[in-house]
């Protein structure tokens, strides 16, 4: 009796461990949805619309992957976690994927276990003052209370700006960015200190947003990326194509316009390629030939979702900076499709 | 007749275990043991497998690392570059700071509301039917997030107490400065200092924590004088009602002696330290000096005591009401003023109903302190659970940690009120 309890035991145990190590791409396609962390709002990168509809740049890469793995864009459920809560819902198997400007570092790389499949947005951390308080320049800030979100690199990366030039700050928690917006226009925080893309949004929310300026100094290296979890290589190669496509399309010209046209057939044999008109690509990820064809048809190609959602001609109004093609000068550069 | 029956030969079957009352009871229980110990067996089988399944090890190491982030409210040395361990501590101490201050605040809110929802005044007693079933019957969640709003949003902001024509002043003869990031008040350090410090370093501004540098050292020496006067306060008591139990007069300037043994020893020694008066004061981005109570200190203090205090009310009311009606007529009878029955004969017979469920109105405060994240307070939940978690990715220890110091925590706040309500106990000999 005793030994088949002990191996009853041993069984309920080995089902239990089995759950997790599942495909997660197997998983992705029987469920019929891309479950995708992204933060609780962040006007232009991840926010609800006033339909209720998520829209973004950082949701745009979800519903690129959600477009390749499954042919829809729009069958994702959009997760929203916070800083701290990120990548315990991504550990946990809560969500496939994490699009939600997350800097890529050693330790999250190596030590915590996950996969940076590649970046989408070349960052920096950047300070937000109003104007009426005179500050030009970030090494004025001695004895400034500042509001920063927990559970962020940014958080370090604050610790040493102020260490290393021997000043002193008094910071305020908070948990989100909405939060943070609250606290700062309220005065609780004389600066607000977050990826400079994240201030440019939150400014563009504000009711006068000429009244805060954004200080020169970028203290901090922020690449920012999508990320799952290390171990299951398939999807990550998946949701990394995914993103070297977006980029690629930007630099061969496919765009949102003309893939259906490009997709009967180009002389480019780049383009042939990448459109799965030439080569397995698609099984060999295993998801449809035309993978690339649903991604761009849905969202368009890396240009066009950045002019869509946080460009120069939206409120955010961002430049390309660096994340504009190597061939312009940034740091975008798509590996081949080969 | 001596012919006994022969008991019958003990036979046993295996369907006794079962159909057999003197055996069953030992059944059950011993195969729910086995069921508990597997259901353990297989949480436990999870774990490990599950941590394999990740990739990650079960090391405690990381609490000796740098920790990196810098924490506001501190009430020891830290700063970014002490080791995780000692941010828990820092958070560890804030956690017990606010509950110490909650428990305190909840208990002396509770009684006053608990007797004057008695009373005969029905101003009063309406009054404090409402802030009872107010505070009791909506989350405490929501009381600290307005308590904090209120307080961030409705008060003037350091850059209204300056220029020419300031929008704003300071209260109280220029000592405290009420402000949207929290409150100053003026603190006290000591000049000649035994811990050996100087005025140097307690008036480094950006030193704003609740206990300011002054030397703990100086405060233990404080604490212990006034406790040993008080000791001798008492001495003199029970000399006195000794007196005058024999001789049926108390002597002369009893109570002002006591007085006199309490005050004058403490402030001789505040004196011979050099106490002065830090007073708070603009400067750069924010008030400077003084002792910096944080908003998020003041709407977790003030909302977990409120909320405590209204449940403490209801105990106390229900204590009250257990004394019989028969004592406070005696007491009448005897010729005692109302104020007087109460605190003399009321409320010592309703303390033994009172404390038991009071102790884990305690423990619920204590843990309720961990809401704090709502409002960036930094407690151990913060820091240990949530900042040190998510710089390491230890959520498995963190945790454990965590929940080991809410344990412990708890045991030992339930421990000492379990002495104390002994010694109210009704004592049967």
């Amino acid at each position: 009796m005793k030994k088949s309890v002990f191996l009853g035991t041993i069984a309920v145990a080995g089902l239990a461990a089995g759950a997790v190590s599942a495909q997660t791409l197997d998983e992705v396609q029987a469920r019929g949805e891309l479950n995708c962390g992204v933060s609780t709002g962040l006007a232009g990168f991840s926010a609800p619309d006033s339909d209720g509809e998520w829209q973004g740049f950082d949701v745009a890469v979800c519903r690129a992957v959600a477009a390749a793995a499954l042919g829809d864009p729009s069958a994702v459920n959009f997760v929203p976690t916070t800083g701290q809560t990120r990548f315990t819902a991504l550990a946990s198997g809560e969500v496939d994927m994490l699009a939600r400007n997350t800097t890529w570092t050693f330790t999250r790389d190596v030590d915590l276990r996950f996969e940076f499949v590649g970046i989408n947005y070349y960052d920096g951390q950047g300070f937000m003052i109003p104007r009426e308080l005179g500050v030009t320049s970030a090494m004025e800030l001695d004895g400034a209370t500042v509001c920063i979100q927990t559970g962020t690199t940014t958080e370090l990366n604050l610790a040493d700006f102020f260490a290393s030039n021997n000043m002193d700050y008094e910071p305020v928690p908070v948990e989100t960015n909405a939060e943070a917006q609250q606290q700062y226009l309220a005065g609780a925080c004389d600066v607000y200190t977050t990826d400079s893309s994240g201030l440019a949004a939150t400014r563009a929310t504000f009711e006068d947003p000429s009244a805060h300026v954004i200080m020169p100094e970028i203290i901090s290296k922020e690449p920012l990326g999508p990320v799952v979890r290390h171990g299951d290589n398939e999807w990550g190669d998946l949701v990394r194509w995914v993103l070297v496509g977006l980029i690629a399309a930007e630099e061969l010209g496919v765009t949102s316009d003309n893939v259906m046209e490009l997709a009967e057939g180009t002389n480019n044999p780049s383009i042939e390629r990448m459109l799965g008109n030439e080569g397995e690509f698609g099984p060999i990820l295993g998801i449809d030939q035309d993978w690339m064809v649903n991604v761009i048809s849905s969202v368009g190609n890396y240009g066009e979702i950045f002019e869509e959602n946080i460009g120069e001609d939206t409120p955010i109004g961002l430049a390309r900076g660096l994340n504009a093609q190597w061939t312009d000068g940034g740091l975008l550069y798509a590996w081949p499709f080969r | 007749m001596t012919s006994m029956t022969e008991p019958p030969a003990e036979s046993f079957r295996l369907s006794q275990l079962i159909y057999d009352t003197r055996y069953r009871s030992m059944t059950i229980q011993v195969v729910a043991f086995i069921l508990i110990l597997l259901a353990l067996f297989w949480l436990g089988r999870n774990i490990v497998s599950n941590l394999e399944d990740l990739g990650k090890d079960f090391d405690f190491g990381f609490l000796g690392s740098r920790a990196g982030y810098d924490i506001n409210q501190r009430l020891i040395e830290y700063s970014n570059d002490s080791t995780h361990a000692r941010a828990a501590l820092v958070g560890i101490l804030n956690t017990l700071l606010v509950a110490v201050l909650g428990c305190a605040l909840a208990t002396v809110l509770g009684v006053i509301a608990g007797v004057l929802r008695l009373s005969n005044n029905w101003i009063v007693a309406r009054l404090m039917a409402v802030y009872v079933e107010g505070f009791r019957n909506i989350p405490l969640l929501l009381w600290i997030i307005l308590i904090f709003a209120v307080m961030t949003e409705a008060t003037p902001r350091p850059s209204d107490f300056r220029g020419d024509r300031p929008e704003a002043s300071m209260i109280l003869g220029d000592s405290v400065a009420i402000t949207n990031r929290g409150v100053y008040i003026p603190n006290v350090f000591f000049t000649r200092s035994l811990g050996g410090n100087e005025m140097a370093e307690v008036t480094d501004s950006a030193e704003a924590t609740v206990i300011a540098s002054s030397s703990g050292l100086d405060w233990f020496v404080i604490i212990l004088v006034f406790v040993a006067s008080i000791l001798g306060a008492r001495a003199i008591g029970r000399w006195a009602t000794a007196k005058q139990e024999a001789t049926g007069i108390r002597p002369a300037g009893a109570f002002w002696m006591q007085v006199g043994t309490v005050v004058v020893p403490s402030v001789i020694v505040f004196l011979a330290l050099g106490a002065t008066l830090d007073f708070p004061g603009l400067r750069g981005f924010n008030f400077g000096g003084g002792i910096h109570l944080r908003n998020s200190l003041i709407a977790l203090w003030l909302a977990l005591a409120l909320y405590t205090g209204a449940f403490i009310a209801e105990i106390v009311r229900a204590g009250i009401l257990s004394v019989s009606k028969g004592q406070t007529e005696a007491a009448f009878a005897l010729g005692l003023r109302p104020n007087r029955t109460m605190n003399l004969v009321i409320l010592p017979q309703a303390l033994r109903v009172i404390i038991p469920p009071l102790i884990s109105h305690y423990l619920n405060l204590t843990k309720n302190s961990s809401l704090a994240i709502a409002v960036g307070y930094m407690d151990v939940r913060s820091t240990l659970g949530g900042i040190t978690i998510n710089q390491t990715g230890r959520e498995l220890e963190g945790m454990l940690l965590l929940g080991l110091f809410y344990l412990v925590t708890s045991l030992v706040i339930s421990g000492v009120m379990n002495i104390y309500n002994k010694s109210v106990m009704l004592k049967e000999r």
